[in-house]
């Protein structure tokens, strides 16, 4: 059939009031159309452990851990800062939080947060000097300095050199290893999704969007960037830190491509820009990539088709294709 | 042993500068990143293997047909994938950069990592220079930069394609108006740049053999050499080759070759604290890096 005179019009539901986010709302019905989709996350995360067995357990644990670092590669991209190194924050939050158990003996609970805000501040303290780089430059550097990181590891021999450190201090017990990093996610999903929505998040997107309007308006993009880039590694060290944990174990694979890739890929599929659509891919694609675990490294590959796919296909991702569908009519009307 | 250092230096070098090129010659033109330029050299590589263990012709033969595969390779990711994120230049890298990902672990996947892997060197003689043995190829890999470098100068002074390439990455817009198609000379530019790394993986794979992990090695170098000496710029990467490749035979010879691979990445940040757009960085540039 022809659509040549016709084009696809979008009509929001009644329900919304004016804003995006200033509803009416005048039933059970469009109550629980606005809750659903916020309670889906939070049931799925917080039941699914007590159905699942041990194995598929492990895999919620890094769905969560690769959720936040999906998150973290967000935040800073909506920040305008392409990332191609979140195995930076990765590694580092996983080297802090094993140095400080391994050497001083703290307990893994104090030592959890204390590396997120420790590996947090170095990764910062990294990225200072290429922080004024815009764009490609920025992602350049990024992809350099955790490979750098591995040689220096290898070349000086700290902290185990190669073999690593192990026999790290296990977290109490499983329950509190899987209830603690789905609280954390969930807790970084809202928080930050909110963080994000406010003006402080719309300084952040218009430093994404053109920064030198931004700097006309007064505000020094700098210190901006070093914030998102101080909140982002934070999430992303937590991540390293409670994997050190789980594996009782830190040496140089915390520094490996996969932590890098698989991140992007499941923002990108999932959609950039809310930080919901980085958990959606990371729900996607963490399974996935353990059911196609008999294929080995054929693996990366797919990451890698399903990066340029997306990305030219489906630039928007899936989420907020999801979210089109959800939230609007669509109809076709003849064109005038 | 100094001289024979210092030899080995210009020879490193001079590989630098043929891994590097390729990458500037595209992003100075359009402007895009090609992440994949270490598969691309990879790629090459595996292609004129192939060619020559399996249709058993010539290296003469087999190094031009993948030089010319790698050209289409490029020129189908342009047309196919690049054109449509064309101008967001972070989609590109991401784009880029997965399909290079793609190629490389697929490499990676089928295994064909040994010391058969790799290709014959053109003239298999060596010499005495100055008590230090060097082969012919180490002599080629010079000569061949050195008019690759002559020849691409000249190319871009001399010839209307080349004139053509300088327009539009001066200024896109106003070359459009005399004429100048900006989507057919990117696509030119993305090609003729993975035509150089195919050209590179043929003459330097000779000294070593071919494996996935050396495509993201090379990518590293590319990136290195082009962020010190400001991209795009082709006095640049010249002077960044050397500097990068006379420091890593330095430390190589006295400190330990560990450190090697960590001072062309400890340059990268010096140099972008101290100069960000690089040594031959000019005021464009600086406009688009900070």
């Amino acid at each position: 059939m022809s659509r040549l005179n016709q084009r696809r019009e979008r009509i929001d539901r009644g329900i919304k009031a004016r804003a995006g986010d200033v509803f009416a709302l005048c039933s059970w019905r469009e109550m629980l159309y606005l809750l659903a989709p916020r309670l889906i996350p939070v049931v799925g995360f917080l039941g699914l452990p007590l159905v699942l067995d041990d194995y598929w357990q492990r895999v919620l644990l890094s769905v969560a851990v690769f959720a936040l670092l999906a998150i973290s590669w967000d935040i800073l991209s909506q920040s305008g800062m392409i990332s191609l190194g979140q195995s930076l924050f990765f590694g580092l939050g996983a080297y802090c939080s094993g140095i400080l158990n391994h050497y001083f003996g703290w307990h893994p609970l104090i030592a959890l947060p204390a590396a997120a805000l420790l590996g947090g501040l170095v990764s910062t303290l990294f990225l200072l000097p290429v922080l004024r780089l815009r764009g490609v430059y920025f992602s350049m550097v990024t992809l350099i300095i955790p490979l750098m990181l591995v040689r220096i590891v290898e070349a000086t021999k700290i902290f185990g050199g190669t073999e690593g450190l192990s026999g790290i201090a296990p977290l109490p017990s499983k329950w509190v290893e899987m209830y603690l990093i789905v609280a954390v996610l969930l807790g970084v999903l809202f928080g930050f999704r909110r963080m994000l929505n406010s003006d402080y998040g719309l300084v952040l997107k218009g430093i994404k969007d053109n920064d030198r309007s931004v700097i006309n308006a007064g505000i020094n993009i700098y210190w901006f960037k070093t914030q998102a880039l101080f909140i982002a590694s934070s999430i992303g060290a937590l991540a390293g830190a409670f994997m050190t944990h789980v594996y009782m174990f830190v040496g140089m694979p915390v520094f490996a491509l996969d932590y890098s890739i698989l991140p992007i890929a499941a923002a990108v599929v999932g959609g950039p820009g809310t930080l919901a659509g980085a958990t959606l891919g990371a729900v996607i694609l963490v399974p996935l990539s353990e059911i196609l675990r008999g294929i080995g490294g054929l693996r990366i590959v797919f990451y890698g088709i399903f990066l340029a796919v997306f990305i030219v296909g489906l630039p928007e991702g899936l989420f907020h294709y999801v979210e089109r569908k959800y939230h609007q009519f669509e109809r076709w009307v003849e064109v005038e | 042993m100094f001289l024979g250092t210092m030899i080995y230096a210009l020879i490193n070098s001079a590989i630098l500068a043929l891994m590097a090129i390729g990458f500037n010659l595209t992003f100075g033109i359009s402007g895009v990143a090609n992440f994949a330029y270490g598969a691309v050299y990879i790629l090459a590589a595996y292609a004129s293997w192939l060619l020559l263990n399996l249709t058993g012709i010539s290296f003469w033969l087999a190094a031009p047909i993948a030089i010319l595969l790698s050209m289409a390779f490029g020129a189908g990711m342009y047309r196919f994938v690049l054109l449509r994120v064309r101008g967001q230049a972070l989609s590109e890298v991401i784009a880029t950069f997965g399909i290079g990902l793609a190629v490389l672990e697929l490499f990676n996947y089928l295994g064909l990592v040994g010391f058969e892997y790799t290709l014959p060197v053109l003239i298999d003689e060596s010499f005495m220079i100055a008590d230090t043995m060097v082969d012919m190829q180490r002599i080629l890999i010079v000569l061949m930069a050195g008019l690759l470098v002559a020849g691409l100068w000249a190319f871009t002074h001399y010839t209307r394609l080349g004139l053509a390439f300088r327009g539009i990455a001066q200024d896109e817009r106003t070359a459009l108006t005399l004429g100048m198609d900006s989507d057919r000379i990117a696509m030119l530019a993305v090609s003729f740049g993975c035509g150089l790394a195919a050209f590179a993986a043929c003459i330097v794979i000779p000294l070593g053999s071919i494996s996935p992990s050396e495509g993201y090695e090379v990518l590293i170098k590319a990136l290195a050499v082009c962020i010190i000496g400001g991209l795009g710029s082709t006095g640049g990467v010249i002077l960044a080759s050397f500097l990068i490749g006379f420091a890593e035979r330095l430390t190589d010879a006295y400190i330990s070759s560990h450190w090697t691979m960590i001072v062309s990445l400890a340059a990268i940040l010096i140099v972008l604290v101290i100069k960000p757009s690089g040594f031959f960085g000019r005021q464009k540039e600086l406009e688009e890096r900070i």
